[in-house]
């Protein structure tokens, strides 16, 4: 009787997602043991979890490791990817127990779930094959629609859910459905041998299946980044899912879709980047735009940051169009400083914000700046960041992002983009008006800021002026992330 | 090469027809004679009570789904019986580590009372 | 050591961050103002360890550049974290941190008591900061920041007393100033790289870069356009005409701040680039000339409303505004190193006499507030007699006085004399060079006499003030007069290390010292130089017996007109009362510019708010939001909520995009 030979297989890539795994399980089984009141020491758990990951991850930077018979990769890539989903994680968890016990949904199981998605992303960023990559997805997704629908009781949160899982399901259609076009027109789904196979193509671009499959793959990605126009999930989901895990999933989750979109076109199609990149131009135009201009008549803030997300999604688009070494790194840039600036905003909006989500329009901020000047100050400095303005991250960011098409001639594109950045600043700024210039309401209020709260709000603080006043801090290591593919 | 596949195709439609036939079959042929006792639902040789379109609680769905995926998982382990001698160690640890995640999400799901019915 | 420079504006940063965060907290005003002093005093040791370490190189050896940090760089435009050590930049970092530790040293004695001590310190280390960076950077960018961040720290600085309207006007009126400058100097700097970038693919920003570059550039022309482009940023910066105006009012500011920004430092940055840039500003004859008419201009503008002025620090103000006149005067005729030498004495007694006027005016204040009165504590008139009271101040003003008067053996005769000299003197400007001369000189004699008018009317006489406060005047504290003292010292004495050629006694070190900065730009102006005869030592001499001669003049009147026969003054303006109305009105500026720009601004503004903004701007976004929801009723459908509507826009997304490729 032979023996079947099993292949030696180096765990060593995979690491970091082995541990959150069983962490997550165990978490899991303390929920369970647990009286209700003591959830959150499952957060602080968690976040010990993603700190310890993040060692892990970092201790793999400058390998390069395939394993798995390479469908998966231990890269700079994917290393500077795991790092923004472990920072936008982090700051989730931290901000995540304040507002689920004012909102009484303080289930133990989040915390797992929100570990469970970083796998997820994790695998996408690490994925070298079409099906590691789309396991990933999936493991990301599912996890995302409970997180979405998480609070039970509001019925806002539960049509999230549905929605985000109704039309998720539909995207992974067209994602799964692409990438078994693409298997068909190259006979494999390894990233590396679908670029050898194209390469030897004389004409990629007249084979309708290849070019098909890379378009809907394109479209399943686009969903996943909210790029219009599939976008419409967006303002919807985010508005109704629990406030932490909506700052969660504007980082996290877009972050991983480009890690796998860059990857997959970069490294795989680079034969077809007219095909994509004059796809890309368009959204990345009309993603921009919708976002922005609908950003502007919106006085519910999550609302706006929804619409904002989609904006930046684009700008991160402009990037991406471009394809060239400043406009990827830019997006690895922007990816990481968005998560910080954003997730800051929104922990600053959960401070704002009152039980049943009330308290989030622009207007309760009215005073802000008087009666807590250091919170304001702060998202001061997120808003700025997110408006694009120096010495922040976001301008840096920005800036790398337009240079980056400027380079590779898409003028117009830069233009666009600065325009759209331009148009935003209103929006931004709206708040920071009324934080600012407008008297407040009520003439005091007490105000809750937690430990984890207060922390998160710091490391944002830091996160998103840091890398504007010293952006080679940062750009050093995604210009040799990007180096990779 | 899609010759391969040729026998499925025929098993496919072997199954399919030899349903459909019998269906069509017993309807054309079996004697057709109805009575109150014959045309209601069976309830396993007891007497029925109540209709058969009554609702029943949400909690059969949750033990349903339970019950599938359970099962489902546990289908993976015959593949691996059957080669477990070549598979060997290997194997072995491979389907405790499966076992033990499916472990604990029964425990989850019974520490969390979804096997209870009240 | 010069591998440490990043230090010295680290110190100032972390004092600021300190004192700003944790400054509320601290409440113990010694430790603020320890820490804070501290911040620059360790900036000023590394400065002279650098300045040290300088003297002992080659001179050809004394540039340094330091790149701090990679900062940005995209395709050919690249800008680095760096810093710049030469000649140039070591005088203007022992000047910020020396000057600057001993003003905080000040502060520390004269804000004591006021409310929000720690946030005075903590701006004025943000402040140092900014200024070193300015000094310091070694590419325009850096430079750049630091411009506007002692823009932004004079707007806080002069604010300070926020309460009060005019502070915040004041501080308004700066920031608005300054950021026309600022405007300026962006479109040169954007000029400067755009014409080297695209006629000969050197994109750079660099000093030095630039500097090995500045061969290509072309005499006038579009070096003409940029090097006007940052004298508008000079002019803005350093109060020149006609972005003056911000100057005296800045003075609503505490003194001390007065001292280092309105004095000894911010507004020399203005001065400062245009050494920075000499070699560019040389091949520009054209801005040369604007540069030294502006300057002479200003030099003897401000000196008239300096005389007929009452408040304390506003004699001092326009006494600024008319001092960086000569400086300009100075980089307009090419005499770079005595530009910056005037600007290092100025820096020494000008301080001296700022903190010198704080003192008086903090003694007035506290008498006054004894005596239960409300006069100004800063209006001359109120003062008289301070000598005795006072001695220290007394002392060191009186000093600062004589040596900004242009007295032989003080610092200021040194420099001005220089000045004078090669504006009479210099090959660049041909016949023009009498009428900047003569300019220089009547400014000068102005000089001499306000000057001296003030220490006559706050130092001399009787004391004019209701005679039971004057009991309470008294000397101000140690930690006041110590860097009185040491300021008086070097307005004395810091002239030495520049003495002309002429008097021989001592060579002149500082212009040895600056020689490679300024070499290059001595080249290029000698190549359309006019090579007249070349004036004698005969007429040297005579020329500096003159500028003597007319300082004591200045002085003698002074003398006359408010020591021997207090009547005249009085007699004076009302023989003229026009001119008088005139110059105490300062020359009518500030309406003239209200009713040119500022009233026109405002209602532009006030168009701009009310139909712009009203119909215009809200129209598009209306318009806009209106196209995006209401015209697409589609999409308007979409919008809705609806799961299947969300769905549709996807099918059809990719149906299009499909649809494109398929069928193209």
């Amino acid at each position: 009787m032979d023996m079947i030979t099993i292949p030696a297989v180096n765990f060593t890539p995979i690491l970091p997602e082995i541990f959150l795994s069983v962490l997550a399980m165990v978490l899991l089984l303390i929920n369970v043991f647990i009286p209700g009141d003591r959830k959150a020491y499952l957060g602080y758990l968690s976040f010990v979890g993603i700190v310890a990951a993040g060692v892990l991850v970092a201790a793999g930077w400058g390998g390069h490791i395939e394993s798995f018979s390479g469908s998966v990769v231990l890269d700079n890539f994917a290393t500077f990817f795991k790092m923004i989903f472990l920072v936008s994680a982090g700051l989730a968890v931290l901000i995540s127990d304040q507002y689920m016990e004012r909102e009484g949904c303080n289930h133990g199981e989040l915390y797992p779930l929100i570990l469970f998605t970083v796998v997820g992303m994790m695998l996408m960023a690490s994925g070298t094959d079409l099906m590691t990559i789309f396991l990933g997805l999936e493991v990301m997704s599912v996890a995302l629609y409970v997180l979405a629908g998480f609070n039970r009781k509001n019925p806002k949160s539960n049509e999230a859910g549905l929605k985000y899982f109704l039309l998720g399901c539909f995207s992974t259609g067209f994602l799964l459905y692409g990438m078994a076009l693409t298997y068909g027109a190259t006979g494999t789904t390894r990233i590396a041998k679908i670029a050898a196979v194209v390469g030897q193509m004389s004409l990629p671009s007249a084979n309708i299946m290849l070019v098909a499959g890379m378009l809907l793959m394109l479209t399943g990605f686009a969903f996943k980044i909210a790029a219009a126009p599939f976008h419409m999930w967006t303002p919807d989901v985010y508005e109704g899912a629990p406030t932490p895990m909506t700052a969660f999933m504007s980082a996290g989750p877009k972050a991983a879709g480009f890690a796998a979109a860059l990857r997959i076109f970069l490294v795989a199609l680079p034969t077809l980047q007219v095909e994509w990149s004059q796809v890309l131009w368009v959204l990345a135009v009309l993603t921009m735009t919708v976002g922005n201009i609908t950003a502007l008549r919106q006085d519910n803030i999550k609302r706006m940051l929804a619409y904002s997300s989609i904006a930046h999604a684009g700008y991160a688009l402009v990037g991406f169009t471009a394809g060239n070494g400043t406009g990827t790194a830019g997006i690895l840039f922007y990816m990481l400083s968005y998560a910080f600036m954003n997730i800051g905003a929104f922990a600053i909006i959960i401070l704002v914000g009152k039980k049943g989500e009330s308290n989030g329009n622009v207007q309760d901020f009215a005073g802000f700046g008087v009666k807590h000047p250091v919170l304001a100050v702060a998202m001061s400095i997120f808003l700025f960041s997110l408006a694009g303005m120096p010495p922040t991250a976001g301008f840096i960011g920005k800036f790398y992002l337009f240079s980056g098409a400027i380079q590779q001639g898409y003028i117009w594109l830069a233009i666009i983009g600065v325009l759209n950045s331009a148009a935003s600043v209103y929006y931004y700024l709206r708040v920071m008006v009324f934080m600012y210039m407008k008297d407040p309401t009520e003439e005091f209020d007490w105000m809750q800021v937690t430990a984890p709260m207060a922390l998160c709000v710091a490391i944002s603080v830091i996160g998103s002026l840091i890398p504007g006043i010293i952006p080679s801090l940062i750009l050093q290591f995604a210009q040799q992330a990007i180096k990779l593919i | 090469m899609l010759g391969a596949y040729l026998p499925i195709l025929l098993l496919v439609i072997v199954a399919i027809g030899f349903g459909l036939v019998s269906l069509v079959m017993s309807s054309l042929i079996g004697p057709k004679k109805f009575s109150v006792l014959k045309m209601s639902p069976y309830e396993s040789g007891c007497e029925p009570v109540g209709t058969g379109q009554e609702r029943f609680s949400i909690k059969f769905y949750l033990i349903a789904m339970l019950f599938i995926l359970f099962d489902i998982e546990a289908v993976f382990l015959y593949p691996w019986a059957i080669l477990y001698k070549k598979l060997g160690m290997f194997g072995l640890i491979e389907m405790g580590i499966f076992i033990v995640i499916l472990f604990v999400g029964y425990i989850y799901v019974w520490k969390k009372g979804a096997l209870e019915w009240e | 050591m010069f591998d440490y420079v990043w230090l010295i504006p680290f110190f100032p940063l972390v004092g600021f961050l300190i004192n700003g965060f944790f400054g509320k907290k601290i409440k113990n005003e010694a430790v603020i103002g320890a820490i804070g002093t501290l911040a620059i005093f360790s900036s000023f040791i590394v400065s002279c360890l650098i300045l040290v370490e300088m003297i002992g190189l080659s001179p050809e050896k004394r540039v340094f550049e330091k790149v701090v940090f990679p900062w940005i760089h995209s395709g050919n435009f690249k800008a680095d974290m760096a810093f710049l050590l030469d000649p140039l930049s070591c005088i203007m970092i022992m000047v910020v941190t020396g000057v600057g530790s001993l003003i905080h040293l000040y502060s520390i004695g004269y804000m004591h008591g006021e409310e929000g001590f720690y946030r005075f310190f903590a701006y004025l280390n943000l402040f140092c900061m900014s200024m070193l960076l300015l000094v310091l950077g070694s590419n325009m960018l850096v430079m750049f920041i630091g411009w506007e961040g002692v823009g932004l720290c004079s707007y806080l600085l002069i604010g300070y007393y926020f309460h009060k309207k005019s502070a915040g006007d004041a501080a308004k009126k700066a920031f608005v100033m300054n950021r026309v400058g600022d405007f300026g100097f962006l479109i040169g700097l954007f000029t400067l790289y755009w014409w080297l970038g695209s006629n000969h693919n050197i994109w750079t920003i660099n000093f030095t870069e630039i500097k090995a570059a500045s061969h290509l550039l072309p005499y006038g022309g579009v070096v003409t356009v940029a090097t006007l482009c940052f004298f508008v940023g000079a002019t803005g910066k350093s109060a020149q005409i006609p972005l003056f105006t911000w100057l005296p009012d800045a003075m609503e500011g505490p003194t001390p701040v007065s001292a280092l920004i309105h004095a000894a430092t911010m507004v020399t940055a203005g001065v400062y680039m245009i050494g920075r840039m000499s070699f560019v500003f040389i091949k520009s004859p054209e801005t040369m000339m604007v540069v030294a008419c502006v300057g002479a201009a200003t030099a003897i503008f401000a000196a008239t409303i300096g005389t007929a002025q009452n408040d304390i620090k506003r004699v001092l103000a326009y006494s600024t505004v008319s001092q960086l006149g000569f400086m300009f005067l100075a980089m307009g005729v090419g005499a770079f190193t005595a530009g910056i030498f005037h600007l290092m004495t100025h820096a020494f007694f000008k301080a001296c006499l700022f903190l010198g006027s704080g003192s008086v005016i903090h003694a007035m204040h506290y008498a006054l507030h004894k005596g239960h009165l409300h006069d100004d504590a800063q209006d001359m008139r109120n003062m008289g007699g301070l000598k005795k009271a006072m001695p220290i101040t007394f002392l060191t003003f009186f000093v600062s006085t004589i040596a900004i008067a242009g007295i032989p053996g003080f610092s200021g005769f040194f420099s001005k004399d220089e000045i004078l000299w090669m504006a009479f003197a210099n090959p660049l400007h041909g016949n023009l060079n009498i009428l900047l001369w003569g300019t220089g000189a009547i400014a000068a004699c102005f000089t001499a006499f306000y000057m001296f008018r003030l220490v006559f009317m706050t130092f001399f006489g009787e004391c004019r003030i209701n005679s039971k406060v004057k009991d309470h005047l008294h000397e101000s504290p140690l930690v006041i007069t110590i860097p009185l003292m040491v300021l008086g010292f070097l307005a004395v004495f810091g002239g030495y290390i520049g003495m002309p050629k002429l008097l021989g006694m001592l060579p002149n070190y500082f212009e040895h010292w600056l020689e490679p900065v300024f070499e290059l730009a001595g080249e290029y102006g000698a190549t359309y130089a006019h090579h007249g005869a070349h004036p004698s030592h005969a007429v040297e001499w005579a020329l500096m017996g003159g500028s003597v001669v007319i300082a004591l003049i200045g002085i003698a009147i002074a003398f006359t007109m408010y020591v021997q026969n207090t009547a005249l003054p009085k007699k004076f303006t009302d023989t003229f009362p026009t001119l008088h109305r005139a110059v105490y009105n300062k020359w009518y500026i500030d309406e003239l510019y209200d009713y040119a720009f500022v009233n026109p601004c405002k209602a532009l503004g006030q168009f701009l708010w009310k139909g712009f903004d009203v119909l215009v701007i809200d129209g598009i976004v209306n318009g806009v939001a209106g196209v995006v929801m209401g015209c697409s009723g589609v999409f308007r459908y979409m919008q809705s909520g609806l799961i299947h509507n969300y769905a549709w826009s996807m099918a059809f997304g990719v149906v299009v995009m499909l649809g494109y490729y398929v069928f193209k």
